[in-house]
């Protein structure tokens, strides 16, 4: 589904991934996990099309096509998913209204005809209760007045709508309380399925109880310096990063 | 060249209005030939004049003017369906386009120059208070000169439910033409009504210098809407004032669409404890549009508070200037006043010059001003974005989001909706945005 091959990106003429390998299938859960400064949210915001990030070399696959030729818009039709570390709030424009846009937008794409308001506002109703956002946001201007944890619950929610293909959620746990944290894993775990794949990019281990990865990546400094599975992630718990850098770079899966 | 050939060589039928209203007072005629000197004296102002500094006028100062003559125009356009109408064609009342309607008992809506030739003696006597003629030329200009225009008089504990709709329409011909109408709003203690002052045009090089007052006793409760849509050829020199009686509230929305250069200025006073005005407005320009703001708010009594929300959105080579002005008295302890100025740049060659003030000279207020001026915030773009929205789209949206928090105040439907016509008709993807509202 996703093909990274020697992915090197620069920001303002500073590279910050370093050539990164990375394969991922469909249903398959990967998380991506380093310090802070490791260019773990470029490397979501890449994937996501954002334009200030210049890919020098390498290549980015998506479903066979050259994902680098398609704009932001066009990658979210294409069933890529952001999920904001920092959701911005959007004054004046209410929740649902963006997202019938945004799905009717991803569903004209696909030629399929749009939802009319009725059909939508039970679609909304139904995935709101995953993520078990109060019916009131939806209403709301997008992420204005919502709390942190309401805003990450947002995205899931917004992903849950979306039904995307590949889904990245870019520290969708920092902030979070265990109780929302929790709410959050149980909207992404209902959403897995064989052919949707999430990328789960974190600097704690503790999400990974939730949603449990089937690959563990280790970034730092622009490179992947470890992958494992899941006791991997455990392993970084008890340890830390340091004893990575002490230790020779391991192949990439 | 002195200022006094100036004035006399553009304006065409100077001093024309003098006398014209058959029975007015001895104090209209004192008005009006004050308004007569000071024109004269000051003629069209410079850019030397600091409140001139960034609208030029030298086109206009240049430009003969006649006076407008008797016109008339379909109005079907503007008209709201349910509500009490008068119309002006250049600043002559038309009779035959308007319907005021029926009443509630106490309320007045006539012509002024019905109400000023014996009519409704109060008009003559609060007519011209509080508007300050040295620092305002063209409303000297209108004093002078101004045939007609709108009066509405609600007696004590009169209650207007529906929306009073003045349209005046100008009429331009193949020749520059000016007219000059004044409007009087003298509201009793806690009577309440919405009042639409809606200046539209049919084309033609035109000038508008319209006078509004508002005179609101104690209680008094008025919701307004200054609706500017007149033709690209024209020229709009208006000046609203406002003296508020103690807890009177004015809520006063200014939308500014048309016009190749409208310049308005709005002088408000709060004279006595518990007052209140909001004097919020949007200006959407494009071209080479040129849209001037100029507010004064003086808390003169304790215990007043202000409120000021002015967005622009600008397109083009189009120019906006807003220069407010919070002044507090020695005394007026316990003011609460905001001020706020924000602007959208849709293009690179449109400007604008902002220019929040705050004289203080109380100690216990709370008063606090600012002003932006800025491009969409691309964060947002990209967000709305990487959701599957298309650019030009998401830029709509957050155009028309920006807009909206002017807009939505609007209580009276055909006028909002009108504005969110301007707005859709201006944005790419404008229709997919406004079902967003």
């Amino acid at each position: 589904m996703l093909k990274l091959n020697n992915l090197h990106v620069s920001v303002d003429g500073t590279e910050i991934l370093k050539g990164i390998d990375l394969s991922i299938n469909p249903g398959e859960v990967h998380a991506i996990m380093g310090p802070n400064g490791s260019g773990k949210s470029t490397l979501a915001s890449v994937l996501a099309g954002r334009e200030e990030y210049e890919i020098t070399d390498g290549e980015i696959s998506y479903s066979g096509t050259d994902l680098t030729e398609l704009d932001a818009e066009t990658r979210a039709r294409e069933g890529i998913f952001l999920a904001f570390q920092y959701p911005v709030e959007i004054p004046g424009v209410s929740n649902t209204y963006f997202l019938r846009s945004a799905l009717n937008a991803i569903r004209d794409h696909r030629g399929e005809t749009p939802l009319d308001a009725m059909d939508f506002l039970s679609l909304v109703k139904e995935k709101a209760k995953i993520v078990k956002l109060d019916e009131k946001l939806l209403k709301r201007p997008v992420n204005e007045g919502f709390s942190g944890g309401e805003k990450k619950r947002n995205e899931i929610f917004h992903m849950a709508v979306l039904e995307p293909k590949l889904a990245i959620l870019d520290e969708t746990d920092s902030g979070l309380d265990i109780d929302a944290l929790r709410i959050v894993a149980e909207g992404v775990n209902a959403l897995r399925s064989d052919d949707r794949s999430f990328v789960l990019i974190t600097h704690y281990q503790r999400l990974l109880n939730y949603i449990v990865p089937d690959f563990v990546h280790v970034l730092m400094d622009g490179k992947i310096v470890r992958s494992g599975g899941r006791e991997l992630a455990l392993q970084l718990e008890d340890q830390g990063y340091d004893w990575l850098e002490k230790e020779p770079v391991a192949a990439a899966v | 060249m002195s200022t006094a050939t100036t004035a006399a060589s553009f304006v065409d039928g100077l001093n024309a209005g003098i006398g014209s209203i058959s029975g007015e007072s001895e104090d209209v005629l004192n008005l009006r030939l004050e308004g007569s000197r000071v024109f004269t004296s000051t003629g069209v102002p410079t850019s030397k004049k600091e409140d001139w500094r960034f609208t030029n006028l030298k086109g206009l100062a240049s430009t003969p003017h006649e006076l407008a003559g008797p016109a008339t125009a379909d109005i079907s356009p503007w008209r709201i369906a349910d509500s009490h109408r008068l119309v002006f064609a250049n600043g002559r009342y038309s009779a035959e386009l308007s319907d005021v309607g029926e009443l509630p008992e106490g309320v007045t809506i006539s012509p002024l120059a019905v109400a000023l030739s014996g009519g409704v003696e109060r008009a003559a006597f609060a007519l011209g208070k509080g508007v300050d003629l040295t620092n305002h030329p063209f409303a000297a200009l209108n004093t002078a000169n101004f045939l007609d225009g709108a009066f509405i008089h609600l007696s004590r504990g009169a209650i207007v439910k529906k929306p009073i709709h003045l349209i005046f329409v100008t009429v331009g011909i193949d020749r520059p033409t000016w007219s000059a109408p004044r409007t009087m709003i003298s509201a009793d203690s806690t009577s309440q009504a919405t009042i639409v002052e809606h200046y539209v045009g049919t084309g033609g090089e035109t000038l508008t210098v319209p006078v509004t007052e508002f005179h609101l006793a104690p209680g008094a409760n008025i919701k307004h809407v200054r609706l500017q849509e007149e033709s690209r050829e024209s020229r709009h020199i208006a000046l609203q004032t406002s003296r508020q009686g103690r807890d009177s509230r004015l809520e006063s929305v200014a939308l500014n669409v048309g016009a190749a250069l409208a310049r308005t200025n709005i002088d408000a006073e709060l004279g006595a404890p518990g007052a209140h005005a909001s004097l919020d407005g949007l200006y959407l320009v494009e071209d080479t549009q040129h849209t001037d703001t100029q507010i004064k708010v003086r808390h003169a009594a304790p215990h007043c508070t202000s409120h000021e929300l002015y967005k622009g959105i600008l397109d083009g080579k189009s120019r906006a200037v807003f220069n407010g002005r919070i002044v507090v008295d020695p005394g007026a302890q316990k003011t609460d006043a905001i001020q706020s100025n924000r602007n959208l740049l849709l293009s690179a060659g449109a400007l604008v010059n902002s220019n929040p003030q705050l004289e203080i000279l109380a100690d216990d207020v709370r008063c606090t001003h600012g002003s932006t001026v800025g491009r969409l915030d691309e964060e947002a773009v990209f967000y709305l974005r990487s959701r599957g929205i298309g650019r030009a789209t998401a830029e709509s949206l957050l155009t028309y989001a920006f807009a909206a928090e002017i807009v939505q105040q609007i209580t009276v439907s055909e006028i909002r909706e009108r504005m969110e016509r301007h707005l859709v008709e201006r944005l790419p993807q404008g229709e997919l945005a406004r079902e967003a509202f």
